[in-house]
């Protein structure tokens, strides 16, 4: 850790580079590093690659959830199925609404707050506390929270709307244009702690000495973030970015304890179709097709961001 | 879920580890000037353990310990889920204390969930984990698929028997509706009938009332058209309302099953457990064009959500409102609003009247005799409090209450008894049902035919292929 400092080499560049470099480990540590990895190993296993391995599998035939064995073998039936249903498109785009809603606010206000924190002296913690204690709560409380802020004419929201001389309406989640932007606002306010977390731990390992080169040079506050810290946390802005899109891509707790879905279906995301079909319709089959396609788009959304971004480094280079 | 997701990355580690590094010089360098958070927190932690700890020695402490380590409960002890709030839940809470009262102060667990969806998967869920209840409420129409699925064991005459009961203690409707391959899957507590509620007053300016201070019979089509006509020119407004917006897709469902079946051309809506669509398509239009009918003519609303269309007739700004009894709570609390109800007429060829039943099921578990024997003696001591059951609108199915003094007495709720006898009930589908999949469906088209936006034609088709997924699909039970 300690060692980390501004000039981290970048992996492919080591590579690159034709340095050897050589374990202090010797082949008999291997052993015991397994028996480490182990107790992991058995979990990771367990329940991540064997249900993933089972998921594959179930998505080809007419699983129920209450019936034992796998059932009849549908082929790519449930594929089909899924591929031609309206509201499993529709489940999709939400999610990759909540996604364009969430990521933005949750990557810019974290890096604002953390360097706004980061120029304390005195009383940083108080900061770094506040902002980071709402992403300790759970989905069901955070959820209740925005819930009671919502509540059409008597909640919050609607306070600070007629002090604006806005007639509150019937509430923001309870129309299906701004549903989703109600239950966006939350997640921000949840989780904005942990990318916070990162970018103050990133800018904590600039070194001092930067800035003060920059001072001297007559570098102004904003030249300095400009040209110092927002490069040197270009590795975190890529960690917190690829993290924040996966998660927003997994929605489920706020949407279902603050919505249910609804207005109708207007904010449905497709984890909570995979669960309405697994377990209210009782069809683990096609559920498992549903996780299967979701799971696609996952990949290959990561799979674009991480090309784009080795080409974005590339050109810096 | 996103904190558990990101844990899994490594990389996540080394930034938060590093941030933590600091934050240790931090604490050392701040530890003189007081309380560290560290200690702060631990303390916290330390004092939060003690009640829990505290918890597990008294009465409900035994089932926090059965939750967390999964020791059992006294096997006296009947677990009992249900889906009651409001009005219904507060009876519901009256009934499971008379049954405290007789069997002692621990003797039941009772668990209520939220409705619909979310309750019948909760107990196919424990069923199929193996830790369902004793004893479940179900609504009829969602024990079929329940049952279809061996989620339930049979009720056989000898458990009905072992707590004197037989099927002759039950209404025929409810009781024949629930035999499903000969055997009884369930014990009807009640009928709960689409209803039509009225305001006296409006009603009184347009003449409907009778000597008695009843609201008159509406025999035929003619009759009941004439009715909405005055009612409307007292109300210069709707005379009749039917919530159909906001999410409300059961209410459009309850109305149009209620008036289809009075046809005497009426098939099913789906046949063959939901694998064919049945539906008779002319007696579909003539009764979506009739109901679109009255809303061109301003008789019905276009579109008010549950609670709106309820507050019109509460108000008089309508003189009629069809909805489920269970409302009667409801209309009882407003001050000042005297209001009936009698049962949905008979517009066409026959009566019938959309409805439901609450039951009670016995998940399958291993049971001994003794706890078999327990969980009938409970659907017993409910049977015997259903006069309790009956304040809150529903029609009890167990007939020494149903047939007491006390019970016709009971008005309003007697006035519509009668509806138990012509109920019809939703056709079996495996997700089809009170509050299912097929009644979001079906209903949401019909809530659009009555705003007017989609023709009986269009709505059909949207039904067509909507459904057409289910239709399709073997059924997962």
């Amino acid at each position: 850790m300690t060692t980390a400092t501004a000039a981290r080499p970048r992996p492919r560049a080591v590579r690159n580079s034709g340095l050897t470099y050589r374990s202090p480990l010797q082949r008999k540590d291997g052993r015991s590093a397994w028996l480490f990895l182990a107790p992991f190993g058995v979990f990771y296993l367990a329940f991540l690659l064997g249900p993933t391995i089972y998921m594959l599998v179930m998505s080809f035939f007419n699983t129920s959830m209450v019936r034992t064995g796998l059932g009849s073998f549908a082929g790519f039936a449930n594929y089909a199925e899924m591929l031609t249903r309206p509201d499993f498109w529709s489940s999709l785009l939400h999610t990759l609404q909540f996604t364009l809603y969430t990521t933005p606010p949750l990557v810019i206000l974290a890096f604002v707050f953390a360097v706004l924190t980061n120029r304390f002296n005195r009383g940083q913690w108080f900061f770094r506390l506040a902002f980071f204690l709402p992403f300790i709560l759970p989905s069901a409380t955070i959820s209740l929270i925005w819930v009671f802020v919502f509540t059409p004419s008597t909640g919050l929201w609607a306070m600070v709307e007629t002090w604006f001389g806005i007639t509150p309406g019937s509430g923001v989640l309870s129309s299906p244009n701004t549903a989703m932007i109600g239950v966006a606002i939350a997640t921000v306010w949840w989780t904005l702690g942990f990318n916070f977390v990162l970018y103050i731990a990133g800018l904590q390992e600039i070194p001092r000495e930067l800035y003060e080169a920059a001072a001297v040079d007559g570098a102004s506050a904003w030249s300095q973030i400009r040209f110092i810290t927002i490069p040197m946390l270009a590795r975190t802005t890529t960690l917190v970015v690829l993290l924040q899109i996966i998660a927003s891509l997994k929605i489920f707790d706020q949407v279902y304890l603050m919505t249910g879905g609804g207005p109708g279906i207007s904010t449905q995301v497709s984890l909570q179709l995979i669960t309405g079909t697994a377990f209210t319709d009782n069809r683990l089959g096609a559920a498992s097709a549903a996780s299967v396609l979701l799971f696609i788009v996952i990949i290959v959304i990561a799979i674009i961001r991480q090309l784009t971004d080795r080409s974005a480094a590339k050109k810096e280079a | 879920m996103s904190a558990r997701a990101r844990l899994w990355f490594p990389h996540t580690t080394h930034a938060a580890a590093a941030a933590h590094d600091k934050e240790v010089v931090n604490d050392m360098a701040r530890s003189s000037t007081g309380l560290s958070r560290r200690a702060f927190l631990a303390a916290g932690l330390g004092a939060a353990t003690v009640p829990l700890l505290a918890g597990c020695s008294s009465g409900t402490g035994t089932t926090v310990a059965a939750g967390l380590f999964g020791t059992k409960l006294p096997t006296s002890t009947l677990i009992y889920w249900n889906l009651f709030g409001g009005g219904d839940g507060t009876r519901m809470q009256a009934m499971e204390a008379g049954y405290e009262k007789q069997y002692g102060a621990n003797s039941l667990q009772a668990t209520t969930f939220a409705w619909g969806n979310p309750y019948y998967t909760k107990v196919t869920l424990a069923t199929v984990g193996n830790k369902p209840p004793d004893v479940a409420v179900s609504h009829l129409t969602r024990a079929k698929p329940l049952w279809d699925g061996g989620l339930l064991e049979p009720i056989t005459d000898d458990d009905l028997a072992s707590v004197g009961l037989s099927a002759s203690d039950f209404s025929q409707r409810p009781w024949n509706e629930q035999r499903t391959d000969g055997q009884n899957i369930c014990v009807p507590l009640d009928t709960h009938p689409l209803v039509m509620f009225y305001n006296d007053d409006v009603c009184r300016k347009a003449g409907l009332m009778d000597s008695s201070g009843t609201l008159k019979k509406l025999n035929n089509l003619d009759e009941f058209e004439s009715a909405l006509a005055a009612i409307s020119k007292v109300t210069k407004g709707p005379a009749m309302t039917i919530a159909n917006v906001a999410g409300e897709t059961a209410t459009p469902w309850r109305v149009f099953w209620t008036f289809y079946n009075q046809h005497s051309q009426a098939t099913p809506f789906l046949s063959d457990n939901g694998s064919k669509l049945t539906v008779n398509e002319d007696v579909f239009n003539d009764v979506t064009t009739r109901l679109q009918s009255w809303v061109k003519k301003g008789w019905v609303n276009s579109g008010l959500d549950y609670a709106t269309a309820e507050s019109y007739m509460f108000t008089g700004k309508a003189g009629l409102y069809l909805e489920g009894e269970w409302e009667i709570t409801t209309a009882q609390s407003v001050k000042g609003l005297k209001f009936g109800i009698v049962p949905v007429p008979t517009l066409y060829d026959k009566a019938a009247t959309q409805a439901d039943s609450h039951t009670f099921v016995l998940p399958r578990k291993d049971r001994t005799p003794e706890q078999r024997k327990q969980a009938m003696l409970f659907i017993r001591s409910m049977l015997d409090q259903s006069l309790t059951w009956a304040k809150g609108g529903h029609i009890p199915a167990y007939q020494p209450v149903a047939r007491s003094a006390a019970y016709k007495t009971l008005k309003p709720q007697s006035d519509y008894a009668s509806v138990a006898s012509s109920a019809v009930y939703d056709d079996p589908a495996w997700y089809g049902g009170s509050g299912s999949t097929f009644e979001n469906i079906v209903g949401a088209q019909l809530g659009l035919v009555q705003q007017l936006t989609l023709s009986p034609q269009e709505a059909l088709q949207a039904i067509k292929s909507q459904l057409s997924v289910y239709l399709n699909t073997p059924s997962p039970l």
